[in-house]
């Protein structure tokens, strides 16, 4: 039996899932709903935000909130094709899953830093 | 006054006599107290001698009367009849394991898993007799207890998606015990059990399903079990490539 590297795997998906179900939705309730409707005031103006997100702080923030998640939804589509009988090309499958959270977090990265 | 009775489809596989297994039914007396394992001894005793199938405790205890009814896997003497009167109800063998006979199934490969985890107490070096027994807090062996509980019923096999896709997963019950004596103060055992558990025929085959802790009849909690394995040996990992030269 081979001794297996999913150990990183798995962190990132745990972490990602932290993320996505504690995080993602006050995020989707503040800018998405709240801020919109008028109910943050001032603090939801552009060069409010601008400053907000032109910190190093909020920029890596930002990143693992997009990245993080990323990797969750890899590994949960992963497992999912493979159960749902794509067992053969399994290796091929990782690598598709894994390769479009990381191209997802370099993007997300090129944004975030011109920001 | 006349009977009720109760019908139940049970398989059959005669391994010297049919290539496929197939459905009997049978008219089985019905009591209001009485378990499908009642009902299956009354056809054997009454109806039909041929019929083969495990069993002993009748009390939930031996962990040897698990079978398929209506597609779930349960113990037989501890599902009430009346909770399916005045349906029939389907018997089979346990799912994800060969038929040997009707509702016997063969464990050699489970019996396998299990002991490839080396489910025993582990030491470096043995303690000489003389300096008495490994002692144990209440509060030691209150970490493992649970998962110590498992009485091999193998239902949680028989339930498990993965074990479904995957034969040569290790399964929940394996790993729970893996993880029992893991966490027992007296053991030394991790590192070994590690080059088994941390395979991806072992923890990381599994993907957090769950069926295996709905249907454990003495809530051992294997899924539990699997993922507190997969946060110490994740832990581990991280230690290995922080810290290159702890070695493991
Ligand atoms: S963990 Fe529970 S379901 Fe699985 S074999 Fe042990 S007692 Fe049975
Ligand atoms: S006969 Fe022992 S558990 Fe059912």
């Amino acid at each position: 039996m081979r001794k297996s590297n999913e150990p990183m795997l798995w962190f990132l998906f745990g972490a990602g899932g932290v993320l996505a179900a504690f995080l993602a939705p006050i995020h989707i309730l503040l800018t998405g709903i709240i801020g919109p409707a008028g109910g943050l005031g001032s603090s939801f103006e552009y060069e409010h935000v601008l400053a907000l997100v032109s910190h190093p702080v909020t920029k890596l923030y930002l990143l693992a909130l997009i990245s993080l998640p990323l990797f969750h939804w890899a590994h949960r589509f992963r497992f999912t094709v493979v159960d749902l009988g794509l067992r053969a090309s399994k290796r091929a499958i990782a690598v598709t899953f894994y390769g479009v959270a990381a191209i997802g977090s370099i993007l997300s990265a090129l944004i975030i830093v011109r920001l | 006054m006349s009977k009720e009775t109760i019908t139940l489809e049970v398989l059959r596989y005669r391994p010297e006599q049919e290539q496929e297994p197939t459905f009997q039914l049978y008219e089985s007396e019905y009591r209001e107290d009485w378990v499908v394992l009642d009902a299956i001894n009354h056809i054997k005793d009454h109806i039909d001698g041929t019929l083969s199938y495990r069993w002993s405790c009748r009390m939930g205890v031996c962990g040897s009367c698990g079978m398929m009814i209506n597609g779930e896997p349960k113990l037989s003497c501890a599902a009430f009849l009346r909770d399916y009167y005045p349906n029939p109800i389907r018997v089979e063998p346990l799912a994800n394991f060969p038929i040997e006979r009707d509702l016997v199934i063969v464990m050699d490969d489970f019996m396998e898993k299990l002991t490839s985890v080396k489910p025993w107490i582990l030491r470096e070096q043995e303690m000489p007799i003389s300096e008495g027994e490994y002692r144990q807090t209440p509060a030691e062996l209150a970490r493992y207890k649970q998962f110590s509980m498992c009485m091999n019923c193998m239902l949680c096999y028989s339930a498990c998606p993965v074990s479904a896709l995957e034969p040569d997963f290790i399964g929940p019950a394996a790993i729970a015990l893996a993880h029992r004596y893991n966490l027992d103060s007296r053991d030394q055992g991790r590192s070994w059990r590690e080059q088994v558990l941390s395979t991806e025929e072992g923890i990381w085959a599994c993907t957090y399903v769950g069926t295996c802790t709905t249907v454990c009849p003495v809530n051992v909690d294997p899924a539990g079990a699997i993922q507190q394995e997969k946060m110490s040996i994740t832990a581990e990992w991280f230690k290995g490539v922080l810290m290159p030269w702890k070695g493991r």
